[in-house]
């Protein structure tokens, strides 16, 4: 006893406290930069596209004529290489992710890949345009079709499928992998019947947010030679194609306002997708949550 | 390996008890990496008994339990020499699969760890890796796996509700059912009750001796009080040896070694 100066600590217990609140000020200023700039830029695009918004918008295909305009082609060509993208994305991500915490030793070789992939998330997605117009559209001789579009999405989007897979096949507790063995299951009874369901709603979550990032993606598919003028729906796999975001890209580079107006009911639409998409997600999580 | 083991060898102790052997442990020895964690284990375990495992943390009980089963060699680095025979049968051996041995010998964990599922779909996982289908037989080895666990009147009204609703002691227990559903031949138990409070202990201990009329119950424990209630024998390890192995009341009564003496009477551990 007596080590404490009870003095000091007296004198002290002011500034920690202020301290304590200056922390908290700064914290809550950071949320509300990031809301303030949201909430303007919701603000603007509503107050610009929602005149615009109508069903014949909807169901109209691109025109010269901003009256007539509409987005048909590229919500179907979202919807059509998103239906190439999930299936081909969940099935590599999650048999790459399962193999790599299930059954690859840990050594310096899969280390070496894990960091690989890790980084490959952050490649700039223009790179992903490049290599899918190499491989899909020029040496596997798809052209700039729906596959070639949707196979090179699905290469942009896989790592971060992997990494989530992973996380969600990390969490499921050795406890109950222990259970099944000791049962006399085998590793892939084990991993099909308990590994799978209990990670499950973790790489659902992260599919659906990884395809959320795919639907807002211009830039590989422009690359790819995705037209900016389609006044058709993909008719199947091979079909030439454009998507939303293309679509917008296009309205917004035009020199004439009512384009730009356009542009903003066209992110609406867009937003409201990634909106369900998202929500999609946070159903599963809260659905499936289990406690360990 | 050679196996020269006679299946109705029958084998006697100081006190000229007899028993039929469901293992034979021969020279184990059992190192993690650099460290050697069984000592050159030789005992056999009879058939229709609860054996008990003490001694202090650390000692090895646990990882000679879990080579019963070869759980152990989840662990990467661990190595093994000597010999475990099971009914004739060398675990070890390349030919008699890690799946084989674990159909015939069930183990229960430390932990509670019921699989986030149903009740019901808890106790049918056993049966149904091992291929039966047949909705009317599943039934009929989930009621009577759950009556065996003495858990069946708890939980007959909600069998498809998530086993996570239940109470850490009726956990433990579906996980002995889900354990019965297999229909092992010996039950592993390692620290079963270390997790639970008091009552649900004690009802653990019932059901032990409830289970040992049909199987044969190795336990390993903390709690020398327990072992001294439920079980037939005991062994005492320390530092990776067995230090003695005899019938219950022998060992605790009148042990021949002094490190047991020294345990069991509270000296150390």
């Amino acid at each position: 006893m007596g080590l404490i100066n009870k003095e000091s600590v007296k004198k002290r217990m002011g500034s920690r406290i202020a301290a304590n609140g200056l922390a908290k000020f700064l914290f809550i200023l950071a949320t509300g930069f990031s809301l303030l700039v949201l909430g303007v830029l919701i603000y603007r695009i509503l107050s610009q596209g929602l005149p615009y918004l109508s069903f014949d918008f909807i169901t109209n295909f691109a025109s010269r004529m901003p009256e007539r305009a509409g987005i048909w082609a590229a919500l179907l060509g979202t919807i059509w290489i998103m239906a190439v993208t999930a299936p081909v994305s969940f099935i590599l991500g999650v048999g790459t992710a399962i193999y790599l915490e299930e059954y690859a030793k840990k050594n310096a070789f899969t280390k070496f890949v894990q960091v690989n992939i890790s980084n490959l998330a952050g490649v700039p997605s223009i790179v992903f345009g490049l290599l899918g117009l190499t491989i899909f559209v020029r040496l596997a001789g798809l052209g700039s079709s729906v596959l070639a579009g949707g196979l090179t999405m699905s290469l942009l989007i896989l790592p971060v499928i992997v990494v989530a897979s992973q996380e969600a096949i990390r969490t499921v507790p050795r406890e109950i992998r222990e259970a099944s063995f000791g049962m006399g299951a085998t590793k892939w009874q084990t991993i099909r019947r308990i590994v799978f369901p209990a990670a499950l709603p973790g790489i659902l979550t992260g599919t659906i947010l990884a395809l959320s990032r795919a639907v807002g993606e211009t830039a590989p598919l422009l690359v790819l030679g995705a037209l900016a003028y389609v006044a058709f729906v993909p008719e199947n796999l091979l079909s030439q194609f454009t998507v939303l975001p293309i679509q917008l890209y296009n309205w917004t580079s035009r020199p004439q306002e009512d384009f730009h107006m356009l542009a903003a009911s066209g992110i609406i639409i867009l937003l409201i997708i990634l909106l369900i998409m998202n929500s999609i997600a946070v159903l599963i999580r809260n659905k499936f949550h289990k406690r360990f | 390996m050679d196996i020269t083991i006679n299946k109705q060898m029958v084998q006697k102790d100081k006190k000229n008890q007899e028993f039929t052997p469901v293992f034979n442990i021969n020279n184990l020895n059992l190192w993690y990496g650099q460290d050697h964690a069984l000592k050159d284990i030789k005992f056999d375990i009879p058939e229709k008994q609860v054996t008990a495992i003490i001694g202090p943390s650390g000692c090895g009980k646990s990882t000679f339990i879990k080579t019963l089963n070869r759980m152990v060699e989840m662990v990467p680095i661990v190595r093994m020499s000597g010999e475990i025979v099971y009914r004739d049968k060398n675990i070890f051996d390349p030919k008699y699969g890690v799946e084989e041995l674990r159909t015939q010998v069930g183990m229960v964990f430390q932990k509670p760890n019921p699989f986030p599922k149903s009740i019901y779909d808890n106790v049918a996982y056993g049966p149904r890796i091992h291929g039966i289908k047949n909705k009317k037989v599943l039934d009929e080895v989930v009621e009577k796996s759950l009556r065996g666990a003495a858990i069946w009147d708890e939980v007959k009204d909600r069998l498809n509700e998530n086993a996570y609703g239940l109470s850490g002691g009726q956990q433990q227990r579906l996980c002995i059912a889900r354990c019965l559903a297999i229909e092992p031949d010996v039950i592993l138990m390692d620290e079963p009750t270390s997790a639970l409070d008091p009552i649900s202990t004690l009802k653990v201990e019932e059901l032990v001796q409830e289970l040992k009329k049909d199987y044969s119950i190795v336990i390993v424990t903390h709690n020398m009080q327990q072992a001294a209630r439920i079980s037939d024998r005991t062994a005492f390890f320390l530092n990776g040896e067995v230090v003695e192995y005899t019938d219950t009341s022998t060992l605790f009564s009148n042990p021949s070694d002094k490190r047991t003496e020294d345990y069991i009477t509270g000296r150390f551990g």
